[in-house]
């Protein structure tokens, strides 16, 4: 079937939609009210939602360039370590972790490893001195105090 | 003369040490951020803004920081459109047509200079013009009342997708999930949670600059590890001769008329919402094309070409930020970035802006125009200096823009879940572009829905209720009238408008102005 991305976007626009619609019908209201209340915007949202999506699935656009699965794996990842990045930061400290975040994503965008890892330090030091030192932002702080 | 004076005031605060300091800082950062592929004006201003913000800059420097590197920006874009063609931003999309031919003929240097020139025309003449236009349309402003911002706000959602917009549904699309977004959280005039799911997190809402950060520079890093390994982008700036930097007189004069034509085009096209720098320069091309391409040399490296879009994007550029400081409501991806600025600062723009922190404003104006010399000093006789950023490659430097977007959110609260949804607004971000939604709606949401409804209450609080006092004033008649043409034309005459290129893959994914 032709231009399936679009067709699925839509699907999941309406059920965005209904979502919406549903959470905002259980919004339990206060004694505090006015005319219209905090249900009737989410309403008119949900419907604008709803309308735009039924025209994306009725009239869809060419199908887009979608990456091979391979690469859509890469992102992934690339998501898996940046989750993992935000949790252990105040773990591990900021250069630390940061050095191995900023390494991994060097590696994957082709920097042979040993060399990734040397932007890496680079680029989480760089950060620190520029950031920490010169600007004094608070960064996190790990076990060794950076 | 009352406007005159309070820009002379202005310059008393933009001229101290450290706000020239933060200008400067700022032009320069700007050039760099345009000139690289990959970083445009809107996500490199996303990504300082939560610097700024946890630098705990007051609100005039941390603005004029800011708006010096959105200036920047502009400039810095033609730099790899010149030299690589490759747009380093969008609005610099239309540049490579004559910019790059011109660089292949050894006339590099020229067009880059001729290009400079143009550019500080258009931003200069642009920044008069937001002297002028801006207080008229605060004094416009002043008669609005809740349901004539509700009306204003509908347009600007309308418009935004603008001339250019391939596909208006997912406009609205895009419109709808960034208000649906901005409701997450405790309603501020009844005191119940929205679609919190339970989530303590969520009371205080989404914050709009992890969105922002999330949606620009984070999906900009999955887009390039999509692309990794296709053709070697930047990195070979080192290869093209600059040949000299000083464009003949006789070339200036040729020019003269086109960048008179671009600036007005492009001030005109920032000015109205939803067009930003981007239909600034697209219209200023195809207009001069149309106007000055007796012998057909567009195209071939005439500077004519060159000087047209150039002075366009800049002058579109200090447009957009008349309805942005005037109305509250931004044209353009950048000047939402700048909104969004404004509001973590506890600064709302509109007509009280004016008339309650005319510091902010004048010295934000009189910082441009300080700006626009530092910028014209810079990019004559510096632009070598540029040209050699061009070539660290992106292998190194999306990395180091992931960190540091990772370093800002994490400056403003420590907290490790908005870094999380900053990861998943980027995952969003990247779905959105492959599938061609555009992403500026979005961002306007979020930072538009809670002042909308708000609007929207008090106008029905007002009313009793009533609905047709939504539609009661001439004024908010005019202003839903233009938001339905707004959305309407575009798809029926777009096409005439629409430049070629804007449809082909080079815009796909384009960083929005």
């Amino acid at each position: 079937m032709r231009n399936i991305s679009d067709r699925t976007f839509g699907i999941a626009g309406l059920l965005l939609a209904a979502l919406i619609f549903w959470r905002a019908s259980i919004i339990e209201e206060s004694f505090i009210q006015d005319p219209l209340g905090p249900k009737a915007f989410p309403y008119v949202i949900a419907t604008v939602l709803a309308l735009a999506s039924a025209f994306i699935v009725a009239r869809p656009d060419p199908e887009p360039d979608w990456p091979r699965l391979g690469r859509v794996i890469e992102i992934l990842f690339a998501v898996a370590v940046m989750v993992a990045y935000a949790q252990l930061l105040p773990v591990a400290g900021f250069v630390a972790a940061t050095s191995v975040a900023a390494a991994y994503l060097c590696w994957r965008l082709s920097t042979p490893p040993v060399w990734a890892l040397v932007a890496g330090i680079t680029i989480a030091v760089g950060i620190y001195v520029v950031f920490h030192l010169i600007l004094g932002l608070s960064l996190a702080r790990g076990p060794w105090g950076f | 003369m009352e406007t005159l004076a309070a820009l002379g005031d202005g310059f008393w605060i933009a001229l101290t040490i450290q706000n020239l300091g933060l200008a400067l800082t700022g032009c320069f950062l700007g050039t760099i951020i345009g000139a690289l592929p990959g970083l445009g004006p809107s996500n490199g201003v996303a990504i300082l803004i939560p610097l700024a913000f946890s630098l705990g800059l007051p609100a005039t420097p941390a603005l004029i920081l800011l708006t010096s590197v959105y200036y920047g920006a502009m400039y810095g874009g033609r730099i790899s459109s010149i030299l690589l063609n490759i747009p380093g931003d969008e609005p610099a999309l239309m540049t490579t047509l004559d910019g790059y031919p011109m660089a292949r003929r050894g006339q590099a240097g020229e067009a880059l200079a001729i290009s400079g020139l143009a550019s500080f025309v258009g931003a200069f003449f642009a920044t008069w013009g937001l002297v002028f236009l801006a207080p008229q349309l605060v004094k416009l402003a002043l008669l609005f009342g809740p349901a004539e911002y509700f009306a204003l706000f509908t347009l600007a959602f309308a418009t935004l997708g603008g001339l250019t917009s391939r596909n208006q549904a997912k406009s609205a699309f895009a419109a709808a999930l960034g208000l649906g977004i901005a409701m997450i959280g405790v309603d501020g005039q009844t005191g119940v949670p929205r679609f919190t799911f339970g989530e303590v997190h969520f009371y205080d809402g989404i914050d709009f600059l992890v969105a922002i950060v999330g949606l620009f520079a984070i999906s900009e890093v999955f887009l390039f590890l999509e692309h990794r390994g296709e053709g070697d982008k930047g990195g070979d700036g080192s290869k093209v001769k600059l040949g000299r930097i000083v464009p003949p007189l006789a070339m200036i004069r040729q020019t003269t008329g086109s960048m008179t034509r671009g600036t007005l085009i492009g001030f005109v096209a920032g000015v109205l919402p939803g067009a930003g720098a981007s239909l600034g320069s697209f219209v200023a091309y195809s207009m001069e094309k149309r106007i000055a391409d007796r012998k057909g040399t567009f195209g071939t490296g005439d500077p004519r070409g060159v000087a047209a879009p150039e002075a366009g994007n800049n002058a579109a550029a200090g447009g957009a930020l008349v309805p942005m400081l005037a109305l509250g409501v931004p044209g353009s991806g950048t000047t939402a970035v700048l909104l969004a600025m404004l509001l973590a600062l506890n600064i709302t723009p509109g007509p009280l802006l004016f008339q309650q922190n005319p510091d902010v404003v004048w010295g934000l104006i009189a910082a441009l125009f300080i700006g626009n010399l530092m910028l014209l000093a810079m990019n004559l006789p510096l632009v070598g200096l540029f040209v050699r950023v061009l070539q660290i490659p992106p292998r190194f430097l999306m990395p180091a823009v992931a960190m540091i977007s990772f370093v800002g959110i994490y400056g403003i609260s420590g907290s490790t879940f908005d870094l999380k949804v900053m990861i998943a607004f980027g995952v969003m971000g990247w779905v959105l572009r492959k599938l061609d939604v555009p992403l500026v709606p979005v961002i306007l949401g979020v930072l538009l829905g809670d002042q909308m409804e708000k609007n929207l209450r008090r106008a029905m609080t007002i009313s009793d209720g009533d609905i047709w006092a939504l539609f009661a004033s001439p004024l908010s008649i005019t202003l839903w009238s233009l938001a339905i043409i707004g959305f309407v034309l575009p798809p029926l005459v777009g096409r005439y408008f629409r430049p070629k290129i804007a449809d082909t893959a080079k815009a796909e994914g384009a960083d929005p102005d």
